[in-house]
């Protein structure tokens, strides 16, 4: 209970420090638009074209932004050295990363729902019939991203070079999550829209193991 | 401050050495910290004096040796509460109101009733009139202040401060003091590092000397109180 108290607790904060500032939620919508956006002029896909590249296109525009907003999550942490002050207040360590990794989670969604639509107009896709399904995979993707992504987030604050070394240690790792979300997303957007549950169980897989991964072993990525 | 509200604790390191690689931060330290002690910890810079601090609040591991904190009959004490810890570095959200940050940290710390333990503290440090401010707008004196109530929302036995007065002006320096005689009087175990002979320094009731990771010096066992503290400044 403790946990899940603290870890609401801090998921408080996340959210607040977050919708007060803004800065995570702007600097990414702005470099997704760009990508988004740029692509589209430069290749003017038909909708068919789009049905192939789209999803991909779509995914890994996410990831590298996901790069880009992961890594303050606990390098703001090390301002004023407020990890230790975490750490001192809660009973399970977890709590911190649970906290981080579902506040990850929200941004990452909410950025992909305020650009999905924007997507499907300058790419000629309809999403509207499929939309609680690409919720569905868009959400599952985004937990498989958070986890890994708030894990080597904590690694990589206290690395120098910091700001390379969470690309660096992050994307390789996130490849199965961009091969299922793409694979997912793509079947939905496909001519006859189809809802890939082997892709899903592969997905919710994946966020389980390294939910697991970061429960047993977390504890020891914050220790000095 | 709170009046005492708890059974006086000691500290006692064992053997503590701590590693980074092949660089010793700390050597076989052993000291008893007495309950209700005020120890003023002294040294150069890099002699260890923060690695020790943050063994005793449990955030730094020791690579060996043990650390535990004892009652007034030197029993063991296994359930005490996280010791009250401030630093130079304010540990406080700066994206955060002063009675937001209070608050977070007791709701976190499951202290029973948050909004008047907070309320009581900003009290106590003076900041009830700016507790809607964010903390980014704060001075370093009033930053350090909110750092001391968080530091005591649990109503801590020990207190460890890590060159907590750095930084502050003669005011805030004169506050700190006061602030830190009252935490002594009301019988907590104070282990502090300092930088010279200052108002703080003076509040001590010993004085320990680090040099390189090892204790060098203990008005305990002979040493000079002046002679550890000109050491640590010079």
């Amino acid at each position: 209970m403790a946990l899940l108290s603290n870890s609401a607790v801090l998921l408080g904060k996340e959210l607040r420090t977050e919708f007060r500032s803004r800065e995570l939620l702007t600097t990414t919508v702005v470099f997704i638009l760009t990508i988004v956006v740029l692509f589209s002029f430069t290749f003017d896909p038909s909708a068919s074209e789009s049905r192939r590249f789209g999803p991909g296109l779509l995914w890994l525009a996410f990831l590298f932004a996901a790069s880009l907003m992961l890594q303050p999550g606990f390098l703001r942490e090390q301002n004023n050295d407020t990890l230790s002050a975490l750490r001192l207040s809660v009973s399970d360590p977890f709590a911190i990363f649970l906290a981080k990794l579902i506040a990850n989670a929200i941004f990452l969604l909410l950025t992909e729902m305020l650009l999905l639509p924007i997507f499907a107009i300058l790419y000629n896709v309809h999403i509207l019939a499929v939309f609680p399904q690409l919720v569905l995979v868009f959400f599952l993707g985004s937990v498989g991203v958070a986890i890994p992504g708030t894990a080597f987030s904590a690694i990589s604050a206290q690395a120098r070079m910091r700001e390379l070394m969470l690309p660096v240690l992050l994307l390789p790792l996130l490849t199965p999550v961009l091969i299922g979300s793409t694979e997912a997303t793509a079947a939905l957007l496909a001519e006859k829209p189809e809802l890939r549950l082997d892709w899903l169980g592969f997905l919710a897989g994946f966020d389980v193991v390294f939910l697991t991964a970061l429960w047993l072993f977390g504890e020891y990525l914050l220790e000095e | 401050m709170t009046p005492p509200s708890f059974s006086p604790t000691g500290i006692r390191f064992e053997n503590i050495e701590k590693r980074y690689g092949g660089l010793y931060a700390l050597r076989r330290i052993s000291l008893e910290i007495a309950a209700g002690e005020c120890v003023a910890l002294a040294g150069r810079n890099g002699s260890g004096k923060t690695t020790l601090l943050r063994i005793a609040a449990r955030l730094t591991r020791p690579s060996s040796g043990s650390l535990s904190f004892v009652n007034g009959r030197g029993e063991k004490n296994e359930t005490l509460l996280p010791a009250g810890f401030v630093a130079h570095a304010t540990m406080v959200y700066d994206e955060l109101t002063a009675e937001e940050n209070l608050l977070l940290f007791a709701r976190l710390q499951g202290i029973a009733e948050p909004a008047a333990r907070a309320e009581a503290l900003l009290q106590e440090v003076g900041l009830e009139d700016r507790r809607n401010s964010l903390v980014r707008t704060f001075s370093r004196g009033m930053r350090q202040r909110v750092a001391i109530a968080r530091a005591l929302l649990n109503e801590p036995t020990v207190i460890l401060l890590d060159e907590p007065a750095t930084g502050l002006d003669p005011q805030g320096v004169n506050w700190f003091a006061e602030t830190i005689r009252g935490l002594r009087d009301s019988g907590r175990t104070i282990l502090m590092s300092l930088h010279g002979e200052s108002e703080v320094s003076s509040l001590a009731t010993r004085a320990i000397q680090l040099d390189a990771g090892s204790v060098v010096g203990d008005t305990r066992t002979g040493a000079n109180f002046r002679s550890i503290l000109s050491f640590a400044s010079a």
